[in-house]
């Protein structure tokens, strides 16, 4: 207790120094200083404490994040760490790039990797790990975070041959379908609970002479992944789980009568010229619209219905209420075969260290916890399958109901099978076949050119 | 468009007496209303990309995602909206990252200019053993692409702790430009006459007072050109700077900063064509006002045969 109540007047003690240098810089003013929303004194530092006691003292440390989240999604993340920072003493240096994959790589050979990486797919930690050897596996307090706060799926995915190195930060949530509800009212549509409510009240736009469903799968040079996510999400209802996971590590190949099935019941929508393209055109017309662009008919009523991710809100524009009440909403992709139960598709970083100073596995076990996740979700925009989240904590509604999916416990999570499968198929073939498919080619032909493709 | 209007100027000085001369036909092809009207199709064919890229920079952000820029005759409406984002909407003044480009760049452009002005002379107007030998091996590295060069190059600067500061860049950019640099000016300065240099000599003149008093300004075209060149290599260069500055903003040059602009999942992608014109100002400028040097330093180089 002694050396802990001295550790605590250190750390006091640094603050002050900390707020008379930012005083310093502010032209020294003491009215500024009153107001100023950078109060050290304002950090309650009783949580940070376990970290000094547990790595000793970090004063004046240094630890650096690369990471895939670039400007302007960064910044509720870079002030996720003030706390740490004042009550610890560390430095936290965040660091972004859209060319992230081979920056990582380059910089690892180079031997200068950054202290911890936020890595989007666990087939990229696995490459590493095997490929480098860099990462050092995760400390034990971040595994005991993980053990407490997040489902085996989930540590399952940031292990690698037995060894478990990274731990989940954030997580999106895939299985949505995007609508208006103000729409919905006026025309007296409901939100469909089953996959049959959602196919009937398709077919009821269709008669109203609308057209349902406006998707769109081209993204530059990453043209066809959100197909890729519309098939992953029927495989998980129309086959399971169990054949999901044996499909993405080719314990199955890839065109598997039953995966032919999934596909043929997504082309059910994305093929049907009745029901595609709202706003757009025709059904070819999917693999021309942008990603970006391909839900916003609906605030036109020029379509109805838009699988996208939960991470499709920033989207719309300026000014849309984003509500179960508002002008646009999300409802979840009803399951399809009550067996499988309520399958979730989604994805999320990982944080992996390549060092183990004190500092580093400070901030990492930080980043694994509760304490950290409640800070980040509320400062908004954001969701995370810590279990240890107040789902009052979340700012917005979609993020919510995001979070909620993740820590419901009935819920069956998968992590997007393009993700997990090797790169040249997930982010390759599956990509170029799913524009073939919808551009024309039959299912049996893409997959089984697929099924080709997929490297020995 | 620079050269339509120079290389008239060139011929007229060869052709100006035999009129028959195949030249002259040419010329007056050339000059000819049809050949005008194709050369104004031509410039406008070429530039309305980039015109639209303009308009598009103005536009409204629902206007730029939701339809093309030539919606904009129908429905005009303009914002600086875009370029305030751009310039202010970081929590980085852009500023800062202008600053890191100029920085980067200076050095970059004044390196290699003068490593390879002191190397040209050499192999030029210096006799030494093995030297033919030496510019092969010299313009032979041009060959080695700066992608399989990076990695090693990483490992040299993490070793010698230069990581994290702008040395890294200015000594990649050097090196990379060096063999370009070197075989550019050698060219330039063997064209000069050797009489020149020889009744220099006579006159008294060592190495040091040749090149500075023969080489420097007849070759003052060459170093204007490829100064341009190598000025806008490094001033748009992602790659170079994302492996050794990273995207911090410490040392991370505007390039890295537009490149991160569409944000996370391209969201923002509205904002670049306001980015595509805020870096490339700089480059404008520089062009605009070096351009005679630009292009009476391409032709020069091109005569020698």
């Amino acid at each position: 207790m002694v050396k802990s109540n001295a550790r605590r007047g250190v750390v006091a003690a640094s603050g002050v120094v900390g707020l008379s240098l930012v005083l310093a810089a502010c032209g020294g003013s003491d009215d500024e200083g009153g107001g100023g929303t950078t109060d050290a004194a304002d950090v309650d530092c009783t949580p940070f404490e376990k970290y000094t006691e547990e790595y000793g003292d970090l004063e004046g440390t240094e630890v650096t994040i690369y990471s895939t989240i670039t400007p302007p999604e960064d910044q509720t993340h870079i002030e996720s760490y003030v706390g740490f920072e004042e009550c610890t003493g560390v430095d936290v240096v965040y660091e972004s790039s859209d060319e992230f994959e081979a920056q990582l790589q380059v910089r690892i050979q180079g031997g200068n990797p950054p202290d911890i990486a936020y890595l989007p797919q666990p087939g990229l930690l696995r490459t590493i790990v095997q490929d480098t050897g860099a990462p050092v596996p995760a400390p034990p307090g971040v595994e005991a975070n993980v053990d407490k706060y997040f489902s085996p799926d989930w540590k399952q995915y940031g292990t690698v041959d037995g060894t478990f190195y990274a731990a989940p930060l954030g997580s999106n949530v895939k299985s949505f379908v995007w609508y208006s509800p103000t729409a919905f009212e006026s025309n007296g549509y409901e939100v469909p609970e089953t996959w049959d409510d959602m196919m009937a009240l398709s077919d009821q736009i269709v008669q109203d002479g609308g057209v349902p469903w406006c998707q769109g799968i081209a993204s530059g040079d990453a043209t066809g992944w959100p197909a890729t996510d519309f098939i992953e999400d029927i495989v998980l209802r129309t086959a399971g789980p169990e054949v999901y996971d044996q499909w993405y590590r080719h314990e199955i190949p890839f065109n598997d009568p039953r995966i032919v099935d999934a596909v043929n019941q997504a082309g059910e929508i994305l093929k049907n010229p009745d029901y595609v393209n709202g706003g757009f055109g025709d059904v070819s017309s999917i693999a021309t619209t942008d990603v970006n662009q391909a839900g916003l008919p609906i605030l036109e009523e020029q379509c109805y219905l838009h699988r996208a991710a939960s991470f499709y809100a920033p989207n719309w524009p300026e000014g849309t209420e984003i509500a179960e009440d508002g002008d646009v909403f999300a409802f979840y992709l009803p399951s399809i075969n009550p067996e499988h139960g309520n399958p979730v598709l989604g994805a999320g970083e990982f944080t992996v260290a390549f060092d183990d100073r004190p500092e580093v596995m400070a901030f990492q076990e930080y980043v694994s916890s509760a304490e950290w996740a409640n800070t980040k979700a509320e400062l908004g925009g954001w969701v995370s399958a810590n279990n240890g989240v107040d789902l009052a904590n979340y700012q917005d509604p979609i993020s919510r109901l995001s979070a909620e999916l993740l820590q419901d416990k009935e819920a069956v999570f998968r992590f997007d099978a393009s993700d997990l499968m090797p790169g040249d198929v997930g982010a390759g073939s599956f990509w170029t076949g799913m524009v073939d498919w919808i551009t024309g080619a039959s299912t049996e032909e893409v997959l089984t050119q697929i099924e080709d493709n997929w490297p020995e | 468009m620079s050269t339509v209007k120079t290389t008239p100027e060139v011929r007229e000085g060869w052709d100006g007496a035999a009129a028959a001369s195949p030249s002259a036909r040419a010329r007056k092809r050339l000059t000819s209303p049809g050949a005008s009207i194709a050369a104004v199709v031509i410039a406008v064919l070429w530039t309305l990309p980039t015109f639209g890229l303009l308009l598009s920079s103005f536009r409204p952000e629902e206007d730029i995602k939701g339809n093309g820029w030539w919606n904009w005759f129908t429905d005009p409406e303009l914002t600086l909206e875009s370029y305030n984002e751009v310039l202010f909407g970081s929590t980085t003044q852009l500023s800062t990252y202008v600053v890191n480009s100029v920085v980067i760049t200076v050095p970059s452009v004044v390196i290699p200019v003068v490593l390879a002005l002191l190397a040209a002379y050499a192999f030029a107007w210096m006799k030494f053993p093995f030297r033919n030998t030496l510019f092969v091996a010299v313009f032979a590295l041009q060959i080695v692409p700066i992608q399989v060069a990076l990695i090693p190059l990483l490992q040299i600067f993490v070793d010698t702790g230069l990581n994290g500061t702008f040395w890294p860049l200015w000594i990649a950019h050097s090196v990379f430009a060096l063999p370009l640099a070197v075989y550019l000016l050698h060219n330039f300065m063997s064209d000069i006459p050797a009489e020149l240099v020889e009744a220099a000599r006579v006159d008294g003149a060592g190495h040091v007072k040749i090149f500075r008093a023969i080489m420097l300004p007849l070759v003052l075209p060459a170093i204007a050109a490829f100064g341009v060149f190598q000025f806008l290599w490094v001033w748009n260069d992602l790659l170079v700077a994302l492996t050794f500055a990273g995207s911090t903003s410490d040392v991370a040059p505007l390039t890295a900063r537009i490149a991160e602009l569409v944000g996370t999942r391209g969201t923002e992608w509205h904002l670049l064509s306001a980015g595509a014109f805020v870096s490339m100002l700089v480059p404008v400028i520089v062009f605009v006002t070096m351009q005679r040097f630009f292009v009476r330093g391409l032709l020069a180089g091109s005569v020698k045969g």
